[in-house]
């Protein structure tokens, strides 16, 4: 099979969706950050000059023009840049774009797709490292989408662009320059549909996004000491594919959930609080949440690396399942 | 500006205002009698420039609006009865009683979704105006707000891209923080630094214009040059329509500050008096496009109770419309949540 980056897949997807839809336009171009992907974004400029804009500094405002536009029945893209500038556009994601379609007994839908770059990127601090999903799963009515390979992300953008709803496409800059294995024809992905990445029957790691290809990591050294990992990349956690996150329990036993948002009310909780509702019977050992320290992210490499989920972490906290006795 | 308008129209305005008006008297005797809860505001006092600006506006155009939409809605066309429902939480109302006073909204008629929020409606406006520039159908997208919507640092941001990208934005900025009162007394007058609302979008390059907004005729003609520019592609236009604040919104909550309005005060029958003497005297829209129409004539004195009698009924069956209304079954309460 070939492979392709995470980053030219998204703009094979972004492309896609511009050709085959004139209601489509791009407001904000700088979607892959300012690293050395971004001139794949030069085909999209080249060949659809009219459907993408760069606003000001200006994220509320450049936000609100697509939730205003897609209540206008357009299908803008609204690229945030930097997850951690969508704080300044909060009010216009949860409290417009996700309430719109409710608050209107579904008269009004908000077709809008936001994109944003999230995660310790390196070096970012604690004001450009934010992973804001977790806080916007507490939104009710977005769709967040939380893609880690080439392929899912191609699929669930296409899906974004399809879907009447307003949704959050979450990449971590580290996953831009990615390579992954994909299909000829690309294609899109129901949103809630978890993805099996590593069939494995001794522990369920739950993942998302760049923790995914950590947990593969992870699960490679613990094969090496007779650990057979299952890994489930979520691909959305809004909404949330219980029933392969309990399938695969039932398998294992046993549960890591792994996510790069804080610690606390995270999607790792959520996670956690499902299967114990839901799947308490099933489980050999405690679950164990692996995610970032609840702490603003430091800027000193030793002290990012020391509050930041690694495969070593990962399999630690898997090997804490086996050791358990319940 | 002005330009008087004829008298065709201005009967056909007169009948939208005075809809508007005891729509909204309605609401508070409601509200009074706790046929609903929560906090509202009523639109009495600005009646003339929600209708003026509505009757220049085609289907194809956008509108955005703010927790103070009742009228607009009304003046854009929505049907009273559906809107008293929403009000009163109930089925049949426009947004199924989901949204309630602070967000009616009927996308039928091109409303974008109505924020609560101050300063939310400015910037989806200003989105309904890329909607339109993106169709390239000569459409406009209007936006109302208040006053205080201007202190709100999104209001900036979306002034800023209107202008920068040409949108055919109608920024309709309903300055009802004009008049007199105890500070402290009730809601908040502006607080801006500028006394000059204009020149907030004047240092974005929007051209601006300032109306006495309690005058339909000014505000009929500024809205139409206006709307004129933006669809001429030399958008987006700035409109401060300034009016005397209703005493009724003075107090954190509405009050019958004013009475039901007594149209006989139009047709010189009854003269305004009591403490809110100057505002009905000077200051209320409906008053004076009334004394406008009926002063002199016989016939036109005669029309105007007409009219009223007309407005009382259509009210009184949009109420009663309203509160026979089946509240929503608990099993929707998950519903809509996703389109």
């Amino acid at each position: 099979m070939p492979t392709q980056s995470y980053a030219d897949a998204l703009v094979d997807a972004l492309h896609d969706s511009l050709a085959d839809d004139d209601r489509v336009s791009l407001i904000g171009s700088y979607v892959l950050g300012l690293g050395p992907q971004r001139h794949l974004m030069d085909r999209i400029r080249k060949d659809f000059p009219d459907r993408i804009v760069d606003p000001p500094t200006a994220e509320a405002g450049a936000a609100a023009t697509g939730i205003g536009a897609a209540m206008a029945g357009m299908r803008p893209f609204v690229d945030l840049g930097t997850g951690s500038f969508s704080f300044l556009a909060w009010s216009q994601i949860v409290n417009e774009a996700a309430v719109s379609c409710y608050m209107s007994n579904g008269r009004i839908p908000v077709p809008v797709t936001f994109h944003l770059l999230h995660g310790v990127r390196g070096g970012g601090a604690a004001q450009h490292s934010h992973s804001p999903q977790s806080m916007l799963c507490n939104a009710p009515g977005l769709e967040i989408a939380v893609p880690a390979t080439a392929a899912d992300v191609y699929g669930l953008v296409r899906t974004a662009f399809a879907s009447a709803n307003p949704t959050v496409i979450v990449s971590h800059a580290k996953l831009l320059g990615i390579e992954s294995p994909v299909p000829a024809e690309k294609q899109p992905i129901p949103f809630g549909t978890a993805d099996v990445k590593r069939k494995g029957g001794d522990v369920t790691i739950v993942a998302n996004s760049l923790m995914v290809h950590y947990s593969l990591a992870a699960a490679a050294e613990l094969a090496s000491e007779g650990i057979d990992a299952e890994i489930v990349d979520l691909r959305t956690i809004a909404p949330l594919d219980e029933r392969t996150i309990l399938n695969s329990v039932a398998r294992t036993g046993r549960l890591v959930v792994v996510d790069e948002c804080p610690l606390r009310c995270g999607i790792a909780s959520e996670v956690a609080g499902t299967v114990a509702e839901h799947g308490f019977d099933l489980l050999k050992a405690p679950i164990q949440r692996v995610t970032r320290a609840h702490v603003p992210v430091p800027y000193s490499a030793a002290l990012e690396a020391a509050v930041t989920p690694d495969a070593a972490k990962i399999a630690a906290a898997a090997r804490r399942t086996i050791g358990a006795r319940r | 500006m002005s330009r008087p308008l004829p008298d065709d129209l201005a009967w056909t305005l007169l009948d939208r205002m005075l809809l508007i008006r005891r729509f909204e008297e309605a609401v508070l005797r409601l509200s009074n009698e706790k046929q609903f809860i929560g906090h509202y505001h009523l639109y009495i006092g600005q009646e003339a420039t929600g209708v003026a600006v509505m009757s220049l506006l085609d289907a194809r155009d956008r509108v955005a609006t703010t927790h103070r939409n009742h009228g607009h809605v009304l003046a854009r066309g929505a049907d009273p009865g559906r809107a008293m429902a929403e009000i009163l939480g109930r089925t049949t109302g426009l947004n199924g009683g989901r949204g309630g006073t602070l967000h009616l909204s009927e996308p039928d008629l091109g409303f974008l979704s109505t924020s609560g929020i101050v300063g939310g409606c400015i910037s989806l406006g200003v989105g309904g105006g890329y909607a339109c520039r993106q169709r390239g159908d000569g459409a406009v997208s209007a936006v109302f707000f208040g006053d205080g919507a201007l202190e709100e640092g999104v209001s900036f941001e979306a002034l800023n891209i209107a202008s920068l990208w040409h949108l055919p934005v109608l920024f309709i900025c309903e300055n009802n923080s004009t008049g007199s009162w105890a500070p402290g007394a009730g809601y908040p007058t502006l607080v801006h630094a500028s006394s000059d609302l204009c020149s907030i979008a004047k240092s974005v390059n929007i051209a601006t214009m300032r109306v006495d907004g309690a005058d339909a005729s000014a505000v009929h003609a500024a809205a139409g040059d206006a709307i004129a520019l933006c669809r001429a592609g030399k958008g987006p236009v700035f409109i401060e329509a300034v009016t005397r604040r209703w005493p009724g919104s003075n107090p954190l909550w509405p009050e019958p500050a004013t009475g039901t309005t007594d149209m006989r005060m139009a047709s010189g029958e009854v003269a305004p008096s009591g403490e809110h003497a100057d505002w009905l005297e000077h200051h209320d829209p409906v008053l004076r496009l009334g004394r406008r129409l009926a002063s002199g004539s016989p016939d036109a004195v005669a029309r105007l109770a007409s009219l009223d009698q007309t407005t009382r009924t259509r009210i009184d069956a949009a109420v009663a419309f309203a509160l026979q209304s089946p509240l929503p079954a608990v099993e929707t309460a998950l519903d809509h949540v996703f389109a």
